[in-house]
């Protein structure tokens, strides 16, 4: 079997298993939109505009719902041993990142799918072809930080306080992408040129290769006994 | 296995009679500082952190690649004393940023009017000191030894690849930080008193990090040695 095919086939069963439970996808969903509620509560109306903060409160607002997305990913092995008999599977280790990793951005995209919509309606961001663009770049974040948090949350897993370790492990990796993206949205939003945005794409789209190609060459000695 | 506590007792007392030497140097570049260099004229007696914060810096961030270094040989000869090593040298590194980070708002008060600014170097130290307070949090987290190590080491490489890019993230925010006095291009443009205070320092502060790392490496090993003698 191909790297290629059994990494297809390991996110295929992963995302098969979220969409019969439903339960982690709609609560990663659920949180998303309650953070957003969180920061609207937590402003001053009267001397912080909504559009001030929007572009940075859609950036918290998809971080921190990555993070509860990523907890999930090698919760669902750690039940009845089931990541040993992945391992015992004849596939190259790097099948079963490429699997999860597909399936984790799948699950933080599907995510943000949904939060984004709702963080339109919520700040009133005026609808314009520019909001695309910044759709792109959510994609673009994602690839590089599910990469890391995928590798991450293998580690996490096998530890004590999982849940409590992998956002202190990650956020740190959190943060080139996370600033990328927001000034990108800023700079989207108000509509400046083109030319603006290069130096922060080249960052995002850098970030991203350098943190999948090592993320992947890691991953082997993180699940090897 | 009493050949191993030895050896490890041995390592604690050469790590602090090397300690030792560094603290007192310490004292000396403290006595050169006041004495010996001139005051500032602009900033007066607040430029004299220039002895302490700089020679710290450099020397957390030595500790940190070299904790980055070890743990790639670790992960390629898996021998646990290079374990042991990285581990050693990013504690020391680690309380080294706390001086960095606790001497720099001394400074920054009377001269930049704020405890604390979104400075880009000073946010990189930040950065930089929490990356590796987690790496003590994800050891401090595992039971198995060689898992802990590898897990470790783990996270040390992907630091290691992370510093580039949180270093690019933070100059694109403005630096208020004092531009270079000592390495550039030109002559150093201070005193000689000063340099000479300020080079002193760093050789200081170089054996206070060869004492600590030994004695802390001495002190894994005995815990290392213990266990085995516990055990069997």
């Amino acid at each position: 079997m191909s790297t290629l095919r059994a990494a297809l086939a390991i996110a295929a069963k992963d995302l098969r298993i979220e969409w019969r439970h439903k339960t982690a996808l709609l609560t990663a969903t659920m949180f998303a939109v309650l953070v957003l509620l969180i920061f609207v509560f937590a402003r001053d109306p009267a001397s912080v505009p909504l559009a001030a903060i929007a572009p940075s409160v859609l950036w918290v607002t998809l971080a921190l719902s990555a993070l509860v997305a990523l907890n999930r990913a090698f919760l669902l092995e750690r039940e009845h041993a089931a990541l040993e008999g992945i391992l015992l599977a004849p596939v190259a280790r790097q099948a079963l990142f490429w699997g999860k990793w597909l399936a984790n951005l799948a699950f933080v995209l599907t995510v943000q799918a949904v939060a984004f919509p709702i963080w339109i309606l919520f700040f009133n961001v005026t609808l314009a072809p520019a909001l695309l663009a910044v759709a792109a770049v959510a994609l673009l974040a994602a690839i590089g930080f599910t990469a890391v948090g995928t590798l991450f949350s293998a580690m996490a897993v096998r530890t004590r306080f999982a849940e409590l370790l992998l956002p202190v492990l990650l956020l740190p990796f959190m943060i080139p992408p996370l600033f990328a993206a927001s000034e990108a949205t800023v700079r989207l939003l108000a509509g400046r040129p083109m030319g603006e945005l290069w130096g922060w794409l080249r960052l995002l789209a850098l970030y991203d290769l350098a943190f999948l190609v090592l993320a992947n060459l890691l991953f082997p000695v993180v699940v090897d006994e | 296995m009493t050949t191993d506590l030895e050896k490890a007792d041995r390592n604690i007392r050469r790590g602090l009679a090397i300690a030792l030497v560094g603290m007192a140097g310490l004292a000396g570049v403290y006595l050169m500082a006041w004495q010996y260099t001139p005051d500032e004229r602009f900033q007066g007696l607040a430029q004299k952190i220039f002895y302490i914060h700089p020679p710290a810096a450099y020397v957390s961030e030595m500790a940190f690649v070299i904790a980055g270094i070890t743990s790639i040989l670790y992960l390629w000869l898996k021998d646990a004393r290079l374990d042991a090593f990285a581990e050693a040298s990013a504690e020391v590194g680690l309380v080294f940023a706390l001086v960095l980070l606790t001497t720099g708002p001394m400074w920054a008060k009377p001269i930049w009017g704020a405890w604390w600014t979104w400075d880009a170097r000073l946010t990189f130290s930040l950065i930089e000191f929490l990356l590796f307070a987690g790496y003590f949090a994800l050891r401090s987290a595992i039971r198995d030894p060689a898992e802990r190590a590898r897990y470790a080491a783990v996270v040390a490489i992907m630091g290691m690849l992370l510093v580039p890019f949180i270093h690019l993230t933070v100059y694109l925010f403005n630096t208020t930080h004092p531009q270079p006095v000592v390495v550039k291009t030109d002559r150093p443009s201070l005193p000689s008193e000063m340099l000479r205070t300020f080079l002193t320092s760093f050789v200081v502060f170089t054996v206070m990090y060869i004492g600590f790392v030994t004695a802390r490496y001495g002190i894994g090993a005995r815990r290392v040695a213990q266990e085995v003698t516990d055990a069997g």
